[in-house]
């Protein structure tokens, strides 16, 4: 079940509250180098709530990430005591970490190609010869080669969230999460982002996926976790998971029949 | 009535002089406040509370204010406490303090109308607030208040001629010399509104150019 690589992501017992509403009630998950590890559950179970932890775009509150052995957001200090990292250090690691979200972000104001190129160029100081080559093999990768000079509200959805996973691919991230970046599109035009997150995956990205896509989950995942009310309630292969789940809520969840009693 | 064109020719230079000091002010005034209304604008967003409470301050200040009341009290004030100013500086400064703290509003209001999930995505790719601010937010914001911002130019060319009472010699000014020492109104006060209107429609030409150069596509 697990690999046998060191962990790429390891978390452990997290825990993030909203005002008095507990979202993440102690998560432990491990993803190793090279691994896309799918996340399932029925919403506000704190699938998204958990990436955006991992990246620290959402301060959590108690409990441990490590992205390639180094902790983020919160460093040990004195005496078990412990500190926020500082923004700049937090900058640093997020560059490392790419996440496509389910409503694009692509910025309205720039081309595709200025897109792919501005964090590289202002946050790795590439030189812009070598951040516009990185962006041009991106876009021939996605199928977008022909949008370079487009701008993103002249694109499809599909199109869009396209360019949203090449921008990230810029940055050469250790580890991609994707926050149901399906949901906000049309039926029809899913299969082309699928199509291009199935590449990455022969690829070898490390990859941790939040989706409703179970027959996607199916396929493309090394493992699939099941969260719910903050938690994760099982986890194991795909062809395991979806057919004999061993928790009732799994069961329920994916529609199953729960096996009699009598 | 009493226009007369002849009287027309001849005041028209002094009060294109005038005009010029107004445009001038005018100018000054409008590059000040931006500053202003940057800094109090992004003050406004801070995470910092003593920014926020500071750039609130100031805004609920100001614009309870009367500019009349701003202009005269740093006028007279200031002398009193040791800074001597020309007349024009304490009229850019009031003008502009004034100006800042509406165009505070407007970029407060700018940088929020922005959708959150950019700076998200900014701050996900490794870039510091302040960079995703210069290079992600304020450009989108500024092209929303641009409309705006045109408003507050135009009504800044037309608050100018509240400094006349503080012995400067702008267009407004120019008129009302030009009124007594001819003892005609109409003549100069022709040349005065338009003058005044020469100032403010080129500003509406220069949004609309603007607009349409930044539109988002």
């Amino acid at each position: 079940m697990m690999s046998d690589n060191p962990a790429m992501l390891r978390v452990r017992n997290l825990h993030k509250h909203y005002g008095a509403h507990p979202v993440l009630r102690g998560i432990d998950l491990d993803v190793a180098h090279g691994e896309a590890v799918v996340v399932i559950g029925p919403s506000g179970s704190g699938k998204s709530t958990l990436l955006s932890c991992i990246n620290f775009l959402e301060p959590f509150d108690t409990g441990e990430v490590r992205v390639n052995g180094e902790p983020i957001g919160w460093s040990a200090g004195a005496e078990g005591t412990r500190v926020r990292q500082s923004e700049r250090e937090l900058d640093r690691l997020r560059a490392g970490i790419g996440i496509v979200f389910q409503q694009f972000n692509l910025f309205p104001h720039m081309t595709v190609l200025a897109n792919l190129m501005e964090a590289p160029m202002q946050v790795l100081r590439q030189s812009e010869s070598a951040a516009r080559k990185h962006a041009l093999a991106l876009l021939e990768k996605v199928g977008l080669l022909g949008k370079a000079g487009a701008y993103p509200g002249e694109l499809s959805g599909g199109q869009q969230q396209r360019v949203a996973i090449a921008r990230c691919l810029a940055m050469r991230p250790a580890l991609m999460l994707f926050d149901e970046v399906t949901s906000a599109l049309d039926p029809e035009l899913v299969g082309e982002v699928l199509a291009v997150m199935r590449q990455l995956r022969q690829d070898g990205l490390t990859m941790l996926i939040v989706t409703h896509e179970m027959g996607f989950a199916r396929d493309v995942a090394d493992r699939v976790v099941f969260m719910d009310g903050g938690l994760i309630v099982e986890q194991g292969p795909p062809a395991l998971l979806f057919s004999q789940p061993s928790a009732a809520r799994t069961r329920e969840f994916l529609g199953l029949s729960t096996p009699s009693t009598h | 009535m009493d226009f007369d064109a002849a009287i027309f020719r001849e005041v028209f230079p002094a009060l294109l002089a005038g005009a010029l000091v107004t445009a001038q002010l005018a100018f000054g005034a409008a590059l000040l406040g931006l500053v202003f209304g940057l800094l109090g604008g992004l003050a406004r967003v801070s995470s910092n509370r003593l920014l926020r409470g500071t750039a609130l301050a100031y805004v609920l200040f100001v614009r309870g204010l009367p500019l009349l009341v701003i202009l005269l009290f740093l006028y007279y004030g200031l002398p009193s406490v040791g800074i001597l100013l020309s007349a024009p500086a304490v009229a850019i400064l009031a003008l502009s303090i004034t100006n800042g703290a509406y165009v505070t509003e407007i970029v407060r209001s700018g940088i929020e109308s922005i959708d959150r999930g950019q700076m998200r995505a900014a701050r996900s790719l490794g870039m510091s607030y302040a960079l995703a601010m210069r290079r992600i937010i304020l450009p989108q914001a500024f092209r929303r208040v641009l409309p705006p911002l045109t408003n507050e130019a135009i009504t800044l060319v037309k608050n100018t001629a509240l400094v006349s009472v503080i012995a400067i010699s702008d267009l407004l000014r120019a008129g009302v010399d030009a009124m007594t020492w001819k003892a005609n109104t109409f003549s100069p006060f022709a040349g005065v509104g338009l003058l005044y209107l020469a100032l403010t429609i080129p500003l509406l030409v220069i949004n609309r150019v603007l607009e349409q150069r930044y539109r988002i596509r």
